[in-house]
């Protein structure tokens, strides 16, 4: 067997050396063989680890529907929660969800491509710009639980300004359009936090659609004597439009699924009504999943296991849209 | 395809300065200043949030530092976090922390390893077919809300710990929880760093191959050295998650708090013990609900410093290839 290579020391400097010659030769086993051994067992520890992930989601799925599927039926979607496991149901919780992550999706959407926009259309690079873009970057690691705790004192007590015992009401609290300052752990105030929660990946996943925009189009559309905001507006955001829109599902989803903020807002855990505005009492399916899951006995976990399935049945309805979506424009670009 | 979307655009500047413009440059002028102030304000709001996460945070933790019976000195290095119990309270943050620490090294173990090399396998090895099914799954994985895991961990993982490793894992334990979190963690490693991997130039690969690398001293040894930035940030990233995670550690892992790195015992995080209190009855003035404050306000400067550091990270040791 021949003797290995002798390598050549790496040059000594201030940067870390990166050739491709060196890294193969200085690292390399002694022999052919050994070496080929190496990648052969590699690529079983490859495909080892990617069943595992595999292995692990359907476990996760088949033991969901074992638990729950039982469960299911119109009446699970049609019953309140209860303390008898037969009745219980997920009607307050899916009404719950759909209120709040209506406000959140209203909301979070104008705001964070507004934002995106600025960003990318309109800021010139500045200290401030840069600032700005930085705080995007890290309040997309702050925990969203964090956030629960700002929505309670910025949304459902306005700092404390208004009393809640003496809350400024406007309209008929049994109808549609009754307000209150504070908003207390209404829908509004659950939705308005979910926004917070979902804005930084709107306003990236924006930046990254205009940014794909070509520049050409906007040159165009400037050539013929067009402003700023009317290039903005019918040339550059409706071609980044779908991509943008994908960006905006996936935030939902991500919004449906929380539950930690929504928990900080003192939302009641037993709810038996649908919201009927903007003020009105409300609980999340994953607040009500992980209502059920905390308590002892089977007949809870199995009511969590089909609540998860109810979840993830909506979370999925999503995805297919915004995949749908990013096929269109697959197609038309 | 350029010049039909070229003509299509014509055809848009026209219509647009046909339909709503105002005729005057004046009133274009005007409009056009009202619209760039309305996209700075929400770009503004951004930093209010964290404006007011700051001062909120602030303001609520000196207030409970001023209460009686609490102090800073017993916070930052005290070992017992007793705050319920009664007229004996004790509000010393390292056994949260130890908890936390506990629940994000076992997630870490399993997740940063395991990510990586599923990130190496679908960007260096799997076939075009492999990649387009497990991606999708990968992504799946990720959209998965966290509440779920913590039902996986209470009811498989538990369960499966306590039949077939040891009798000593009760119904909460920091390994089970744990490992939730890392499969929770894992789909962000695995695409993450796969993207990191999939940007370094194809050049640099085919320099190896033709030295005569085999596949594996040209994805370990040269690919991913040179994508550490970005493998680095994912892992950062992750780890951020994983200590603020909530559901899952408030489902599984127990409500007490204890300096122990034993894996089979019951632990409490810093975000479980915020559930504890925000769904609890403690009353929104006592020293209780205030504490969840100070515990938020460690947790935010923990994961701040991290995502901090994520960016230096991918700044500074970022590899450019031309």
């Amino acid at each position: 067997m021949a003797p290995p290579p002798t390598v050549p020391a790496p040059a000594a400097g201030p940067a870390p050396v990166r050739s491709p010659a060196q890294l193969v030769a200085a690292a390399a086993p002694s022999s052919q063989g050994a070496r080929r051994a190496v990648d052969r067992g590699f690529l079983v520890l490859c495909l080892a680890l990617t069943a595992l992930a595999v292995v692990i989601l359907s476990v996760l799925l088949v033991t969901v529907w074992r638990d729950g599927h039982e469960r299911l039926g119109a009446e699970f979607l049609t019953n309140y929660a209860s303390r008898k496991p037969a009745e219980a149901g997920v009607k307050a919780a899916l009404w719950g969800s759909v209120w709040v992550c209506a406000i959140c999706a209203l909301t979070a959407l104008p705001i964070g491509v507004g934002t995106a926009l600025w960003l990318e259309e309109f800021a010139r690079p500045s200290r401030l710009t840069s600032f700005i873009k930085l705080n995007i970057s890290n309040l997309a690691g702050v925990p969203s639980i964090v956030y629960g705790i700002l929505g309670l004192t910025a949304f459902a007590r306005l700092f404390g300004s208004v009393s809640a015992d003496t809350p400024i009401a406007l309209g008929d609290p049994e109808g549609f359009l009754y307000l209150k300052l504070p908003f207390g752990n209404g829908v509004l105030a659950g939705g308005l936090t979910l926004m917070l929660v979902v804005l930084p990946i709107v306003i990236v996943s924006s930046q990254e659609a205009l940014r794909a925009v070509p520049r050409s189009l906007r040159a165009g559309a400037l050539a013929l004597g067009a402003t700023q905001w009317q290039t903005t507006w019918s040339i550059t955001l409706p071609a980044a439009l779908p991509m943008v829109m994908t960006g905006a599902i996936l935030a939902v989803s991500r919004a449906i699924g929380e539950a930690a903020p929504i928990l900080v807002l003192g939302v009641p855990l037993f709810i038996r009504s649908v919201p009927q505005n903007l003020m009105s009492d409300f609980t999340v399916l994953p607040l009500q999943i992980y209502n059920w899951a905390n308590r002892p006995g089977e007949a809870f976990h199995e009511l969590a296991a089909a609540a998860i399935i109810v979840l993830l049945a909506v979370l999925l309805t999503f995805n297919a849209v915004a995949v749908v979506i990013r096929q269109r424009l697959r197609t038309t670009s | 395809m350029t010049a039909a979307t070229v003509t299509s655009a014509a055809r848009a500047a026209a219509a647009a300065s046909r339909r709503g413009t105002p005729r005057s440059a004046a009133a274009r002028d005007r409009r056009e200043r009202a619209v760039r102030g309305a996209l700075f304000g929400s770009a503004l709001l951004s930093v209010a949030t964290t404006a007011t996460i700051i001062g909120v945070l602030a303001s609520e933790t000196v207030r409970f530092f001023g209460m009686p019976g609490v102090s800073v000195t017993d916070f930052l290095f005290g070992t017992t976090w007793a705050p319920l119990l009664g007229a004996d309270k004790h509000f010393g943050i390292w056994p949260l922390l130890c908890g936390t620490f506990l629940i994000t090294a076992i997630a870490a173990a399993f997740a940063l390893p395991v990510g990586l090399v599923a990130a190496i396998y679908l960007s260096e090895y799997a076939r075009p077919r492999v990649r387009a099914a497990v991606k999708p799954a990968l992504e799946v994985l990720a959209g998965i809300p966290t509440v779920v895991y913590g039902y996986f961990a209470l009811t498989v993982i538990t369960p499966f710990l306590h039949d077939h490793v040891s009798e000593r894992f009760g119904t909460f334990n920091a390994l089970g929880a744990g490992l939730a979190v890392g499969i929770m963690i894992l789909p962000i490693v695995a695409s993450l760093s796969e993207d990191a991997l999939r940007a370094v130039p194809r050049s640099l690969r085919d320099a190896a191959y033709a030295l005569g690398g085999t596949r594996f001293d040209v994805s370990v040894r040269v690919v991913v050295p040179a994508a550490l930035s970005g493998i680095m940030a994912s892992w950062l990233l992750a780890i951020t998650r994983a200590i603020g995670e909530t559901m899952i550690v408030a489902l599984a892992a127990g409500g007490m708090a204890a300096m122990t790195l034993s894996p089979t015992a019951e632990v409490q995080t810093m975000t479980a013990y915020m559930v504890q209190i925000f769904l609890g009855d403690a009353p929104a003035t006592g020293v209780e609900y205030r504490s969840s404050y100070a515990v938020a306000t460690v947790l935010f400067v923990v994961t701040l410093g991290l995502t901090l550091v994520g960016n230096l990270v991918l700044r500074r040791f970022r590899e450019e290839y031309d």
